[in-house]
């Protein structure tokens, strides 16, 4: 099935030895000119691309404190060590997050720190030679800003926004990764990264609308660009075209009809997901963000809703007022912008849905927290409400939910393994063996509970978990959308 | 830019398989391009890959899973109108390997 070595599971965590150099070849497909240029990034390497990179490291460590901070205040401790689920899963030491940040810091200290101008192999600090951007390449697109391995910093160091510089630093000089920017050029120009247009936009709605009549008898509307709605919905577009994702956007659909809302997609705004954040650039990230709000004025909405997408619910939660705002055309009384699982949950709270959880008795399940929505933000008006409100849900929609152990869920919670812009043919080995501790902690479900479906609430998630778990032996359906559960057990037409 | 072999005529492709012009496409490039991953069509994939130009011509981009599983439910069947007959035919994936084998372009985003 595969041309590399399926790491095996185990009865339990191992650390394993380090295998040097085992993962640099790992490299996802570069970039071209056309993909460059939509974003403002040149088109191939640059001639003095040292000069360039070095001009670009000044200006983030200037402009982000951040980035300054977490170069300089690394101890060396080694908690992080065995914290990334790329180092669990393949044992590369270049993998651990430490070792991934000095990529970065060892040009820092050469061109920025006293020690490192004067005594560099005192503090080794190098030259950003040919050798070193190569090992960038393939390091930081080996890191899918999860975050976990900040949790278990004690400073704190957050080795994601250091990889989203060395990204940012390398499409300065022209060494951009395809995946991404072919995709947020597709954003510009079409409105999502499908590259999805309206009419087959409104077509595939067409099609679930019937669905939805043939399984429940019960017309449920999804509208797309209706001026006038009360609701913006902004989703992945991965919810139109893949599954389990699909199952969801009907569940959302079917939440909307019992509630007596009136929501619309929007074509112009037809994608949650932003991976400008991914590629660590602030303009890229506004541009695409600016679509919602200018999605949102020309519709005339109140309220903005996002679907389940887990980085879009981190630019949306954390970063969307400063990019895009002001939001003071949208009804003050809800939270701008509201996540779907705010929505649902509320409704649940007040009764409003008549909910039949044996519909989905067919189901033993458990959730996995998706890594930006665990780390990166909250939902609803208490801290760890991210935890809370999915399983919430969830329980009201099954009867058989069981969680996984828990050093793998909350705030650390395991990467799925194609998060941060890796989600990509080209990286497939990098996302198999990312996928180990989180594998690991499903078998023993699994084993324990006879767990046989995994509920998310990110588009990444739904797709890498249903490519690889079939090389760990689980079923590419056992991946489960979160109101894909709400769809199933929701009773419609029940309540005024 | 890579390229593949079909009876004399060279077409080019980008860097994981999929033509660079669609409007090179034509029925011996997709049999190579299938032969590449041991894969020999038969009448049930040509089934799939027609359609998907079909589709294709009419909305510029592939068609959703659930809209090419309800076709060909239509077409052949209700029994075959599912993702598991899909994944049969085109194991690595209805959506990349057919539509690779059809000349679209690869399906892109959280897909």
């Amino acid at each position: 099935m595969a041309d590399f070595e399926v790491p095996e599971l185990k009865e339990y965590p191992v650390i394993p030895h380090i295998q040097e150099g085992t993962m640099a070849h790992s490299k996802p497909f570069v970039a071209k000119e056309q993909f460059q240029e939509p974003l403002g990034f040149p088109g191939e390497l640059v001639d003095n691309w040292q000069q360039v990179a070095y001009d670009k490291m000044e200006e983030l460590t200037g402009k982000y404190r951040s980035l300054a901070v977490f170069l300089d205040s690394c101890v060396k401790c080694g908690a992080c060590t065995d914290k990334c689920h790329y180092y669990l899963g393949t044992s590369d030491p270049k993998n651990m997050p430490v070792a991934r940040q000095d990529l970065f810091r060892k040009v820092y200290r050469r061109k920025f720190t006293f020690a490192g101008k004067y005594f560099p192999k005192l503090v080794g600090a190098v030259d950003l030679t040919k050798d070193v951007l190569d090992d960038w390449y393939s390091y930081f697109h080996q890191c899918s800003q999860c975050r976990r391995c900040s949790v278990f910093c004690p400073y704190g160091i957050d080795t994601a926004e250091i990889s989203m510089a060395a990204r940012e630093v390398m499409d300065s000089i022209g060494v951009g990764q395809k995946y991404c920017n072919e995709i947020i050029a597709k954003v510009y120009k079409i409105g999502n990264n499908l590259g999805l247009p309206q009419p087959a936009l409104v077509d595939t709605l067409e099609g679930l609308e019937e669905d939805i009549e043939d399984d429940t008898g019960v017309k449920v509307r999804l509208p797309v660009d209706e001026k006038g709605a009360d609701i913006l919905v902004v989703t992945p577009s991965a919810d139109f075209f893949a599954e389990p994702h699909v199952d969801g956007l009907m569940g959302y659909a079917k939440v909307f009809h019992e509630a007596g809302v009136s929501w619309t997609l929007s074509s112009h705004a037809s994608e949650a997901a932003n991976f400008g954040m991914f590629i660590g650039s602030y303009e890229n990230m506004r541009k695409v963000s600016l679509r919602i709000r200018e999605a949102a004025l020309d519709l005339g909405v109140k309220r903005i809703i996002f679907g389940e997408c887990g980085h879009a619910w981190r630019v949306a939660y954390s970063f969307l007022n400063t990019l895009a705002g002001p939001f003071d055309f949208l009804d003050p009384k809800y939270p701008v912008p509201m996540h779907i699982m705010e929505f649902t949950y509320d409704l649940i709270q007040r009764g409003a849905l008549t909910l039949d959880k044996s519909a989905n008795d067919d189901m033993v399940l458990t959730y996995h927290d998706s890594c930006n929505v665990a780390r990166a933000s909250r939902m609803g008006p208490k801290p760890g409400g991210q935890f809370i409100l999915p399983r919430e849900v969830i329980k009201a929609s099954c009867n058989h939910f069981y969680d996984m152990p828990q050093d793998t869920i909350h705030e650390a919670t395991y990467c799925c393994g194609g998060g941060g812009g890796l989600l990509t043919d080209d990286l497939m080995e990098l996302r198999v063996k990312g996928a180990l501790p989180r594998m690991e902690a499903l078998k023993y479900v699994v084993e324990k509970h006879g767990v046989t479906h995994m509920a998310a609430i990110c588009a990444i998630c739904k797709s890498q978990f249903a490519k690889v778990m079939p090389y760990y032996g689980f079923q590419m359906d056992s991946i489960v959308s979160v109101h894909q559960l709400v769809s199933n057990a929701i009773v419609l037409g029940n309540k005024q | 830019m890579s390229s593949i072999e079909a009876n004399g005529k060279t077409y080019e492709t980008d860097e994981e398989g999929y033509l660079a012009d669609l409007n090179t496409w034509d029925k011996d490039v997709a049999v190579v391009m299938a032969q590449i991953d041991d894969c020999e069509l038969t009448e049930s994939h040509w089934e799939v890959i027609n359609f998907l130009r079909e589709y294709y011509e009419e909305y510029q981009i592939a068609p959703a899973v659930r809209v090419l599983t309800k076709a060909i439910g239509k077409k052949l069947g209700k029994d075959k109108g599912n993702s598991k007959y899909l994944y049969e035919l085109f194991p690595y994936g209805p959506a990349k390997q057919a539509c690779k084998y059809a000349g679209l372009p690869k399906p892109t985003g959280c897909v």
